[in-house]
């Protein structure tokens, strides 16, 4: 069985180290609700939501009880939207305002899917529907948005970059008294995945069954708890201890999700292998990169560190799990991790660094404030190399940047809760919009020639 | 089915027999039990057998916790699946 050391292992993670299941998040498709009109189809939404995902609160409270493992998100990823509303794009925003409803009723934070994915190129239906999200995101409180501008496979489609950009301005424009919210709830991707329990980039893809469960583990603080016990061991010792670490939070995980998807009647789906900080104390990504040996977050060898780290989780989670997907990796979101926050406030890590760092882990330019100023193709451009990073490299990678509304450089911006607060940032002046305005695509690497 | 019960806290008279009294009004049967005293601390881990379905263990682990605040422990009550799935290959 197991001995006392181990049983206090555990408990000591949840206690005192914030080892949680981050989220449950149930995947559902939407496809059979599409309907001859925007209203109908909306109620056919609503009712869908409602009635398959009716116990998911219940379950998750349940299991925490039962395992003595905190569960501390219920959401739901949806079809991508534009998909069904594609008959009647310009009324998109019904159908967003009945997962908003239905999200609310169940109990639930965030709700993803309002999204479409317009990698190679943007079909007519698709322009439309984007061109609804700043004002549906403005009007909505749970509903997440996301966008897929690019692949591998496909290349980087610029005009969808371009639109981005603008989205993205008027998105935190018309939540300017949130300090531009509806930006937070807004993620533009590169090589999209279509069973990310994650918000705000959860969908629920088209190659997915109809109802499935997606677990993201969490834990950033026992991986520093585990570091801290060996000091001054090597890189080789402290990327196996964070591999073993990884190892138990996964199969936490991969339980919880087994038996979340038994009791929901739906399928297993996957166990997202991520480190997903909160802003509270200890429960910090940044701080296990410092408990490596960087002063501060941003520093150099930051990247080197991440590197490391991001590859021992997986190495670990991958051995734990019976199916993985998702993100999977370290996420660096900058207002919701407290180290990030401090080194961003010290000007010790930059907009480049980070980009340097979504090289080397998931996912992206995560949860960024700039200045309200920033020309929407300044922001283009922002996406455009953080899509070009990810399609060249073969990975996922995103961006959720608020252009704060009447903020500049030293200002703050607070969303609150886990979306947390951060310092707006500086961009660079020089004006990128002659490349954004060029339009076109950016081709598709030669080796995503496979075939 | 099993679930594993752990006591901590600090050191004093009485706490099995409370414990273990608390534990039999419920139903719970105690298949195994060590216990410790470090110094002032105390650690008592037992492995019990409940009877019940899905949910019932969640109520009964709240019950547990809030015992335990009225004699001053730290009672926790876990599905026995949770260490398995973290300290067993």
């Amino acid at each position: 069985m197991f001995t006392n050391f181990e049983i206090l292992e555990t408990i000591n993670m949840v206690e005192k180290e914030h080892l949680d299941i981050r989220t449950i998040t149930m995947g559902l498709s939407l496809l059979s609700c599409v309907r001859d009109s925007a209203e109908a189809t909306a109620t056919a939404v609503y009712d869908l939501v409602c009635k398959r995902a009716e116990n998911i609160v219940k379950t998750a409270d349940e299991l925490s009880g039962e395992y003595g493992i905190p569960i501390v998100n219920k959401r739901i990823s949806v079809t991508p939207v534009s998909l069904i509303t594609a008959a009647f794009p310009e009324k998109s925003g019904l159908v967003g305002k009945a997962l908003d409803d239905a999200a609310e009723r169940l109990g639930i934070d965030f709700l993803g899917g309002y999204s479409a994915l317009v990698h190679k190129s943007t079909a007519d239906y698709e322009r439309k529907f984007i061109q609804t999200i700043p004002e549906v995101l403005a009007t909505t409180k749970r509903l997440c948005s996301s966008v897929n501008v690019g692949s591998t496979k496909s290349g980087i489609n610029m005009e969808a970059v371009r639109l981005m950009g603008e989205t993205f301005k008027e998105a935190a424009r018309l939540t300017a008294d949130s300090d531009g919210m509806g930006a937070a709830k807004l993620v533009a991707f590169c090589n999209a995945v279509e069973d990310n329990p994650f918000m705000a980039g959860a969908f629920h893809g088209v190659g997915e069954a109809d109802v499935v469960v997606n677990v993201g583990v969490s834990g950033p603080g026992v991986v520093k708890c585990a570091l801290e016990k060996i000091p001054d061991a090597n890189l080789t010792d402290a990327a196996e201890m964070i591999k073993r670490t990884a190892f138990k939070i996964t199969r936490a995980g991969q339980l919880v999700a087994k038996e979340a998807a038994k009791r929901l009647g739906a399928e297993f789906g996957i166990v997202d292998l991520s480190l997903a900080p909160t802003p509270a104390v200890g429960d910090s990504v940044a701080a296990i990169l410092e408990e490596l040996g960087i002063e501060t977050v941003g520093g150099h060898g930051t990247t080197a560190a991440l590197a490391m780290l991001n590859d021992a989780v997986k190495k670990g989670g991958v051995m734990a799990s019976s199916k993985v997907g998702g993100l999977s990796g370290a996420f660096i979101p900058v207002s919701e991790d407290i180290g990030m926050i401090r080194a961003a406030e010290k000007g010790a890590i930059t907009l480049d660094k980070l980009e340097a760092m979504t090289c080397v882990c998931s996912v992206g330019l995560d949860m960024i404030a700039v200045p309200g100023d920033t020309p929407a193709t300044t922001i283009a451009a922002i996406i455009a190399d953080e899509a070009a990073i990810g399609m060249i490299n073969q990975k996922t990678t995103a961006v959720r940047i608020i252009p704060a509304p009447g903020k500049k450089v030293g200002d703050e911006v607070n969303f609150g809760g886990l979306l947390g607060r951060a310092p707006v940032m500086p961009v660079h002046s020089c004006d990128s919009s002659k490349l954004i305005n060029r339009g076109g695509s950016i081709p598709a690497p030669i080796h995503s020639f496979k075939n | 089915m099993k679930a594993i019960v752990t006591v901590t806290g600090k050191d004093k008279q009485g706490i099995i027999a409370k414990v273990s009294s608390f534990l039999a009004s419920k139903g719970a049967n105690i298949e195994d039990i060590s216990q410790t005293v470090m110094g002032e601390y105390f650690a008592m881990i037992m492995m019990v057998e409940v009877v019940g379905s899905d949910g019932d263990l969640a109520a009964l682990a709240k019950e547990c916790s809030e015992m335990g605040k009225t004699i001053g422990m730290d009672i926790h009550m876990q599905h026995e699946d949770i260490f398995k799935a973290m300290h067993n290959v």
